[in-house]
């Protein structure tokens, strides 16, 4: 009917203000309830905060979906599918080199917003209820809201520097929420825990993303992507012993991020921690969302990394590494929240995994360009893992904050026999274990598949048999889970004073509050459908991110040729079900040892490698008699003494000067005078001083 | 008479006044001496209108006149000046039954 140019300028400017929209309602939300509705209206925080979150949500959608028929549809316009909505340049560093503030679409981050914005408002609505009893509710929305703006504004970053600011700003929300509960000494732990090993990381990622920029001269990703910075970086600097290769450590330094955030091994031991937070947040942040972020960010890093000669290694190996560690030490813990902390590190080590799988060939140009040609079926399928274990996931989170509020606990042992009282808890829990352990048709099995398939494609056999390892013990410690939580009798309930997570035992309400089954019922759904509706979308679509100046990245349908791949991982994940069935079921097996006792492998595992231990005897013996003893002497001897000693000399003089000024008029007359002598004397002695303060001439 | 004569008449003024607010410890001489280096920069305008203005280029485009006028509104602005002074040291001499200058130091550091 009208000009199709017209609309489409039409339709992109929508879009543009829907994108603000999508960064500027959480921010709002945080400074309402921080500000205002926080002190003396949290009842209204809440539902404030989720209608805000809503919104969000709703523009995010209209993002998507304006992305999807101006970008998608338009390949003859937008080849790398990448588009920018807006951007302004924030500051200018002298040169080409600014740190800028955009919102850039590509497949990637437009699948990323939705599914933040969406988790974050289910997330929200199930808090108003979850923390209707709690003390600073205001302040947990506030919260709440900062980090999910955080998060959006750190998925839509087109480069290092804005990734880096919102990065350490969803690191302080973590921080913040984690210690929700501040007059826990537990929960004060954790946070700074959390805070102190992500701000370890990131100090090394910072330097990465100054080494990048100084070096290529830029901090888009679209230029550092490109070959051109790739070929910039890839010099060899020092010789003999000292040589390294520049584009290794800086990818590796830049990898130090992702691995801190992502918690890989050994960093890993925050996140179990973070545990002491509200389950609301544990759900939210530290499953669904922040902790993929080092996931995300290596996968927008993609093209420089596979540059790189051996950084896809280094990430396949620590994913590898962190997925069967974590899920065996899941197979131990009693601590409900704590299973699936574990869970979600292997299932972080699974994604790692598969983007390090996409390992390439380079292959030598002429006139020393370096040609990458990498397998990105590794770099589709860990965004597709990413995608759907964040719905299952935090349904899960939220199915165990369900459960610690019937049962006042969060021990394994404390549960039991609740498939009668919790019918809808029973049926979507249910749902979302089948999908992490990966049985068709539930969402997990696809992405699964897909990684396994990156990795047989590419030939890595052992990364295989680590995935497979990591599938079946998957199945093994869900089926423990479940059969502990839903089945078997009713066990001896923890006195509530035992636990800060519940709502204080004079409310008691129903066991299934229906605020807070809804979003359970909600997610649900894409728990068992997504996979299985977004599969080609994402085989189609879902590609790393270039431009066409870039690397040619060859797109390979891995998965397709191993039909016996998909029989492999379901037998696996079948038995390890029915392992569980057979221990659990039948009460072979109870929830754990008393302390103290049991197998030796079944100790090393609940104690989770003595990793803790070995951080603390690191601290605790080597790093306080060789950095906290010597930096404490030298703050108190020779900073603190020469602070001092200076300060004493000011104050000398200070005094002498005050002394001067004695009150007499004619004193202060004199001086006045004297002043103007000399002001006169310097301006006739022709010196450039007075100058300086004006003309006088 | 020239311009040199005046301004070293205005300076000697100036340097008189300044000694006895410098040296007078009682207050009504202090004032008397302040109002000598008043006089002395009013000198020095009459001085610059009489012989200044007629030879120096008249850069303001004003009135040659304008110095001496000034003394007047000056003159008067001083006369109203000394009538507040005055007004104060009375009070001061009330309050503190003394004029000397030397007893005022409530400013000191």
């Amino acid at each position: 009917m009208d000009n199709p140019v017209l609309l489409t300028q039409e339709a992109w400017s929508s879009l543009q203000t829907a994108a603000w929209a999508v960064l500027i309602l959480p921010l709002l939300s945080f400074l309402v309830n921080g500000l205002w509705l926080g002190r003396k209206h949290e009842r209204a925080a809440g539902w404030t905060a989720t209608a805000l979150l809503g919104a969000t949500l709703a523009c995010a959608l209209h993002v998507a979906s304006g992305w999807r028929s101006l970008v998608l549809q338009h390949p003859e316009l937008y080849p790398s599918r990448t588009a920018l909505a807006w951007e302004h340049v924030w500051l200018n560093f002298g040169g080409n080199l600014s740190a800028r503030l955009g919102f850039y679409l590509d497949p990637a981050s437009v699948m990323m917003i939705v599914v933040v914005s969406a988790i974050s408002f289910l997330v929200h609505f199930y808090s108003i209820r979850y923390m209707k009893h709690e003390r600073g509710a205001g302040r947990f929305f506030a919260l709440l809201s900062l980090f999910t703006f955080a998060m959006l504004g750190l998925i839509v970053s087109g480069n290092l520097i804005q990734t880096f600011f919102f990065w350490e700003l969803v690191g302080a929300a973590s921080y913040l929420l984690i210690g929700f509960w501040y007059t826990k000494p537990a929960a004060v732990a954790a946070s700074k825990k959390a805070f102190v090993l992500t701000r370890f990381a990131d100090a090394f990622f910072l330097m990465g993303v100054l080494l990048t920029g100084v070096n290529t001269g830029s901090f888009d990703f679209l230029v550092v992507n490109g070959p051109a910075a790739a070929a910039e970086l890839n010099r060899t600097l020092g010789a003999g012993l000292f040589a390294f290769k520049l584009l290794s450590v800086t990818t590796v330094l830049l990898y130090m991020g992702a691995w801190g955030k992502s918690a890989m091994f050994p960093f890993h031991v925050w996140l179990p921690d973070a545990m002491e937070g509200p389950t609301p947040v544990s759900a939210l942040i530290h499953s669904a969302t922040m902790v993929v972020a080092g996931v995300y960010l290596t996968a927008r890093l993609f093209p420089l990394f596979a540059a790189a000669e051996h950084t896809l290694q280094l990430v396949a190996f620590t994913g590898a590494l962190t997925a069967v560690f974590a899920a065996a030490v899941a197979c131990t813990q009693t601590d409900l929240k704590r299973i699936l902390a574990f869970s979600t590190l292997s299932q972080l080590g699974l994604m790692m995994l598969a983007l390090g799988v996409s390992i390439p060939t380079v292959a030598n140009g002429g006139g020393g360009a370096v040609t990458t040609i990498a397998n990105t079926a590794g770099y589709t399928a860990a965004l597709f893992h990413v995608f759907t274990h964040a719905f299952f996931k935090s349904l899960l989170f939220l199915s165990a904050g369900v459960i610690i509020h019937a049962i006042h606990s969060n021990d394994l042992r404390d549960a039991g026999g609740l498939r009668k009282k919790m019918p809808w808890t029973y049926i979507s829990t249910l749902a979302a274990c089948l999908a992490l352990a990966g049985l068709w048709p539930f969402a997990g099995f696809f992405s699964k598949e897909e990684i396994l398939g990156a990795a047989l494609g590419n030939g890595h056999f052992t990364f295989v048999a680590a995935g497979l390892l990591t599938g079946g013990l998957t199945a093994f410690y869900m089926t423990r889970y479940f059969v502990l939580v839903f089945h078997g009798s009713a066990r001896t309930h923890a006195s509530s004073a035992m636990n800060a997570d519940h709502a204080g035992a004079a409310h008691h309400g129903p066991t299934e509050p229906l605020l807070m089954v809804l979003p359970l019922i909600v997610l649900t759904v894409p728990s068992v459908l997504v996979g299985w509706l977004g599969r080609n979308a994402f085989l189609k679509d879902m590609l790393p991110w270039t431009s066409s100046a870039t690397a040619p990245v060859e797109h390979l349908e891995a998965h397709a040729g191993f039909p016996w791949m998909v029989l492999v991982a379901t037998a696996l994940a079948l038995s390890g079900i029915g392992t569980g069935l057979y221990l659990y079921g039948r009460k072979r097996w109870t929830a754990g040892y008393a302390d103290d006792r049991g197998p030796w492998l079944y100790r090393i595992l609940r104690d989770k490698l003595y990793v803790d231990e070995v951080y603390s005897f690191l601290i605790r013996k080597v790093g306080s008699r060789f950095v906290i003893t010597p930096a404490d002497w030298a703050e108190r001897k020779i900073l603190n003494a020469s602070f001092d000693q200076g300060g004493g000399v000011l104050n000398k003089l200070a005094r002498g000067l005050s002394r001067y000024q004695n009150g007499q008029v004619q004193r202060s007359v004199a001086t006045a005078l004297l002043g103007l002598v000399l002001l006169l004397a310097l301006y006739f002695s022709g010196s450039p001083l007075p100058h300086l303060f004006g003309s006088l001439k | 008479m020239n311009l040199a004569g005046c301004l070293v008449l205005s300076g000697a003024l100036f340097a008189v006044g300044v000694f006895g607010l410098l040296t007078r410890r009682n207050m009504i001489a202090a004032l008397l001496s302040l109002e000598l280096t008043v006089v002395a920069a009013l000198i020095n305008f009459v001085a610059f209108a009489r012989f200044g203005a007629a030879s120096a280029t008249n850069v303001a485009g004003g009135d040659a006149h304008a110095g001496s006028i000034f003394v007047f509104f000056a003159v008067a602005a001083t006369a109203a000046e000394m009538a507040l002074a005055l007004a104060l040291v009375i009070a001061l001499r009330r309050r503190r039954q003394s004029l000397d200058i030397t007893d005022l130091d409530g400013l000191h550091g």
